[in-house]
This record gives structure tokens, C-alpha cells and sequence, in this order.
């Protein structure tokens, strides 16, 4: 169906573009401006070109927060994907089960981003958190997340698939719900066993909100701040600093404006490239797959 | 027999979920003393004193309020900036839609951490710092592409052979919209609520960037429960699980609407 021309349309989008452009133009404005220049004093202030950039780049710090990030982004996607379609299969489809189940999943998802960092914090502290006590009293497995980096990582990715692996599981589940009963009823007629069912109809069914999902889960992992900053404070040491935490360190602890922006705007390239590229080959390989 | 088997693995996977949340009900309900003198599974003294202290200290309880101004005022602009435009998106082709429909999906990927410092020096200039506006519009950056995004998922869904009737039935375009077209995808709108509000209600950096005093979120008012005495546990969680309970109240209202709002597809 062919969408009416009409650039009156316009009337209708401005509000939108003027909020967001005001939040959007004027700050990456400022971002650039800052990039270009080294601000010695309000009003006082050199261009010093590509400076900052070079400066940035060859930053080892910003190279291990880099590979850090993306260790962490590749882990999220590899465990919360596949778990959130597991628990999305295993989800009831009629009854009181549906709200029961909807409503507790989504729970974690509501928290405040701090919260979660505190709730961690109080469940894995080795002498009164339940798993930290748990691990170091029950099991005899020494484990201080404030102390040990290996520890450290293991409460984050906890934290994190705890808080997130929901958001997939709802979009698996809302994915689920949208396939017709036919096709069902069809795939039983021919017999098909319950592995063929999720590979022919289900998994390429929900394409769509596992695309969602994928890009929203990389997204977020990506530009993850407030529950590892909670939680560790990116450490110990530097061992779960992550870029959105060494950017703050940088741009709002120390005030290194040049370098801070110069950061920000390699940072937003990143991600926007990665979830464009994604984009691109997940529809690729959707439409080779489309029953 | 599989039945089975998948109901004991949810229902597994629903206690872990809730086992983090139930250790913190249990440490809000004793106090800081007591939590450090001895491990225990569950509550043994109860004592509501840490409720009671955020309760009664305005410091404390305005930081819910502030909140909760906030995250209101932030779902109703959003709303009321994306509805047309997501009508616009979803019925109309216009010069430069696909580009204008990308640009604000990029919003949504900016990193926050990027806007915080911008922001600040932004609503300092004008004056609005320290005000619920400020958090509110600041929000938008990320909260208005959502909204678009999704209720044009929506609006899409319905057949445009609706909106041609009622022209030709003599609606004008607004009258459509409102006595028409918004009951229609009332659906929509709720879900759109629900991610405009959980999005804005989660956020910590923004909105501890932008506030002093005035409009200070509950999250960043938590911070002070680190004391000369080390950190009170007990009155820290007592905070965390105040700010549990809007979202829960929130879900349990959408509930409906969720399972049927996943459906369509669009987040």
C-alpha cells in the first residue's frame, strides 16, 4: 500500500524534530566545539585541530576500556539471547499464568538503573549478601567482587543478565504470541518434531523482535554506566571500567573538556556504525531464512 | 511430561529472579546493627524504623516526588510530541521522512554519558537548572524516538481505508485523530506510556547531572546513606525498595495491554 505524498506532513513532525533537535543539535554542537579546542579558561580557549583525537586514540586506557566494553557486549548478547528465547518458549500461553509471569519478568526492568547496582551490592557483599556469604561460607569458593577482578566481572555479568535477559524474553514472548495457530496445527500434521517446529516456525518467525532485541541489548550493554558504576565503581583497579564510566571520569570528574568530547563523539561513532552494520546483515540474514 | 519440565525451569528461573529483591526486603527490614552482627536468612527483629526515616525526613521523601514529577512530565510531552508525528510517519510520504525517521532512531543510540556535560552547561544558560523540566526535556533525547518508533508500529497496523472513510464522511484531520484514531490504538498508547516512563524513571546520570537540590531524584539522594560510620544498609535498602514499588504499580496496570502490545511487534 503506497503512503499518501504530502509534504504537509511536515506540520505534523516539527514538535518532534524541534524537542529532540534542541536536545540533540545544541549539545553535539558544543561536543564538536569542545573537541576542536583546548579551554584554558571560560572565554579563554585555542583551536588546537585534530589534537585531542590523537590524544584520544592513542590513550592505552581508552584501548583497554574498548576491548573491555566489547568482551562485555559479546558475552551479554551470547548468554541473554539465548536464554531470554529459552525462557520465552517455557512462558504459558492462556490462563493466569500469562499476567503471573508477564508481570514478574518485567519487574527488574523497572528498577532504577543505582537500585540494581545496590541490590547487587547487598546479595554478593561476602559478609552479608546471600551469594557473596553463600560462596565464601557454603561452597568454601573465595569470592569478594571488591577485591578479586575476576570476581568483579562475574557480579557485573550476573547483574547484568539478571536485569536484562527480561527485556529479550518479552520480546521472544510478544514474537511467540504473533504466530498464528495454523501454522501450529500445519507443522503438526506433517509431523514435525519440536526442534523442526522452532527452526522452520518460530525462530524465523520472530525475527523481527529478536532484531529488536538484538540491537536494543547491544545498544545498552554498550553504553552501560550506572549499575557497574554502582556496583564496583569500575574497579578494582580498572577492571570493570567500562567507556561510558572512563568518559565520565574524564569529561565530569576531571573536566578534561577536549579530551572528553574528543572521547564522546569517537564513542557515538562506535556504536552507531556497529548497530548500522548489525542492522544490515541480521535483515540479510532474515531474508534468507523468511518461510 | 516436557510440560513439566518447562514449568520447573521457569519456576526456577522466577525464584533466582526474585532472590535478589527478597534479600534486599530482608535487609530493609532490620537495622544497620543488627545487619552487621549476624548472617540470617530472614528478618528476625523486624523494625520498620528505616521506612519510617525515609517517610518522615522531607529530604528523603521529596526525592520520590521529585521523581515521580519528572518521569510524569517527561511521558506526557513525549506523547504528545509523538502522536502526530508518528501519524505523519505511519500515513505520509514527505521530503525527507526516511533520513528524519533515522536521525531520531540515532538519538536513541547516543551514548548518555556523551549529553551529560553538554546538558549541563545547556540548561544552565537558560536558566532552567535544578528544575523537573530540565530532567523532563533532557529525557526526550532518548524517550521521543521510542515513542515514535513505536506507535507508528502501531498506527501501521491499522488500515488506512479507516482514516479515508471518515474524511469522506467530512472528519477533519484533528477530529479524526482524537475521536477516532487514538481510542483505536488506546493499546499503543499504553505501551508507549510504559517505555516512556520505565526509561525515564531508570535513568540516574541525566538526572543527577541537572539537579542540585530542587528537583533531586530519589537515586541520587541514595548516595547519602554512605555516612562517617560506613554505609547504612539497612535505610539503603529501604530506599531501593521504595523505588521498586512505582514500576511495580505501573506493570501491574499495563498488564493487559502488555501481552497484546508485545504482540504487534515493535518493542
Amino acid at each position: 500500500m503506497e503512503k499518501w505524498p504530502n509534504n504537509k506532513a511536515w506540520f505534523l513532525v516539527i514538535p518532534v524534530f524541534v524537542i529532540v533537535a534542541f536536545s540533540a543539535f545544541i549539545p553535539l554542537m558544543t561536543v564538536i566545539n569542545y573537541s576542536l579546542q583546548d579551554i584554558l579558561a571560560p572565554g579563554q580557549s585555542v583551536f588546537v585541530g585534530t589534537e585531542w583525537y590523537k590524544e584520544i586514540l592513542s590513550d592505552y586506557r581508552l584501548h583497554e576500556a574498548l576491548w573491555r566494553q566489547f568482551l562485555f557486549s559479546g558475552l551479554v548478547l551470547l548468554i541473554e539471547m539465548p536464554l531470554g528465547i529459552l525462557i520465552a518458549l517455557a512462558m504459558p500461553k492462556r490462563g493466569w499464568g500469562v499476567p503471573a509471569s508477564l508481570v514478574t519478568i518485567a519487574l527488574p526492568l523497572l528498577i532504577p538503573w543505582n537500585t540494581i547496582g545496590t541490590i547487587w551490592i547487598i546479595f554478593t557483599r561476602p559478609d552479608i549478601g546471600l551469594f557473596g556469604f553463600g560462596m565464601n561460607n557454603l561452597l568454601g569458593i573465595p569470592f569478594d567482587h571488591t577485591a578479586s577482578s575476576l570476581d568483579a566481572w562475574i557480579t557485573v555479568m550476573l547483574m547484568e543478565v539478571w536485569h536484562w535477559t527480561p527485556l529479550v524474553a518479552l520480546l521472544a514472548y510478544a514474537g511467540l504470541r504473533a504466530i498464528p495457530e495454523a501454522y501450529y496445527q500445519a507443522a503438526r500434521i506433517d509431523g514435525a518434531s519440536a526442534w523442526s517446529t522452532f527452526f522452520y516456525i518460530q525462530l524465523p518467525k520472530m525475527r523481527g523482535v529478536l532484531t529488536i532485541a538484538f540491537l536494543l541489548r547491544f545498544m545498552d550493554s554498550f553504553l552501560i554506566y550506572a549499575e557497574p558504576f554502582v556496583l564496583t565503581g569500575g574497579g578494582p583497579g580498572n577492571s570493570t571500567t567500562f567507556l561510558s564510566i572512563y568518559l565520565v571520569k574524564i569529561a565530569l570528574l576531571q573536566f578534561d573538556l577536549g579530551p572528553g568530547a574528543a572521547f564522546s563523539l569517537i564513542y557515538f561513532v562506535i556504536v552507531l556504525s556497529f548497530s548500522f552494520i548489525f542492522y544490515q546483515a541480521l535483515l540479510r540474514v532474515g531474508k534468507g531464512e523468511t518461510v | 511430561m516436557k510440560v513439566k519440565k518447562k514449568t520447573i525451569g521457569l519456576v526456577v528461573y522466577f525464584i533466582l529472579l526474585m532472590l535478589p529483591i527478597y534479600w534486599m526486603l530482608n535487609m530493609s527490614l532490620r537495622s544497620n546493627a543488627d545487619i552487621l552482627a549476624f548472617f540470617t536468612l530472614y528478618p528476625k527483629n523486624i523494625t520498620f524504623a528505616n521506612y519510617i526515616k525515609i517517610f518522615t525526613d522531607s529530604s528523603w521523601y521529596m526525592g520520590y516526588v521529585n521523581s515521580i514529577i519528572y518521569v510524569a512530565l517527561n511521558t506526557v510531552i513525549s506523547l504528545s510530541v509523538a502522536l502526530p508525528a508518528a501519524y505523519a510517519f505511519s500515513r505520509y510520504q514527505f521530503v525527507g521522512d526516511k533520513q528524519l525517521f533515522f536521525w531520531l532512531l540515532t538519538n536513541r543510540m547516543a551514548p548518555v554519558a556523551v549529553f551529560a556535560l553538554p546538558f549541563f552547561q545547556l540548561y544552565s544558560t537558560i536558566g532552567l537548572l535544578d528544575t523537573h523540566i530540565a530532567v523532563a526535556l533532557s529525557h526526550c533525547l532518548f524517550n521521543v524516538p521510542l515513542a515514535v518508533w513505536i506507535l507508528e508500529g502501531f498506527m501501521s497496523g491499522v488500515p488506512r481505508e479507516i482514516d479515508e472513510t471518515a474524511f469522506i464522511d467530512g472528519y477533519s484531520l484533528p477530529r479524526f485523530f482524537i475521536t477516532i484514531f487514538i481510542p483505536m490504538i488506546r493499546a499503543g498508547v499504553g505501551v508507549t506510556a510504559f517505555f516512556c516512563f520505565m526509561f525515564s524513571w531508570v535513568e540516574l546520570l541525566l538526572a543527577r547531572t541537572l539537579t542540585v537540590t530542587n528537583a533531586k531524584p530519589i537515586s541520587a539522594i541514595m548516595t547519602r546513606t554512605i555516612s562517617a560510620t560506613g554505609l547504612d544498609y539497612g535505610l539503603l535498602a529501604a530506599a531501593g525498595m521504595l523505588t521498586i514499588v512505582p514500576g511495580a504499580l505501573v506493570i501491574w496496570f499495563v498488564r493487559n495491554h502488555m501481552a497484546k502490545g508485545f504482540a504487534l511487534g515493535r518493542v
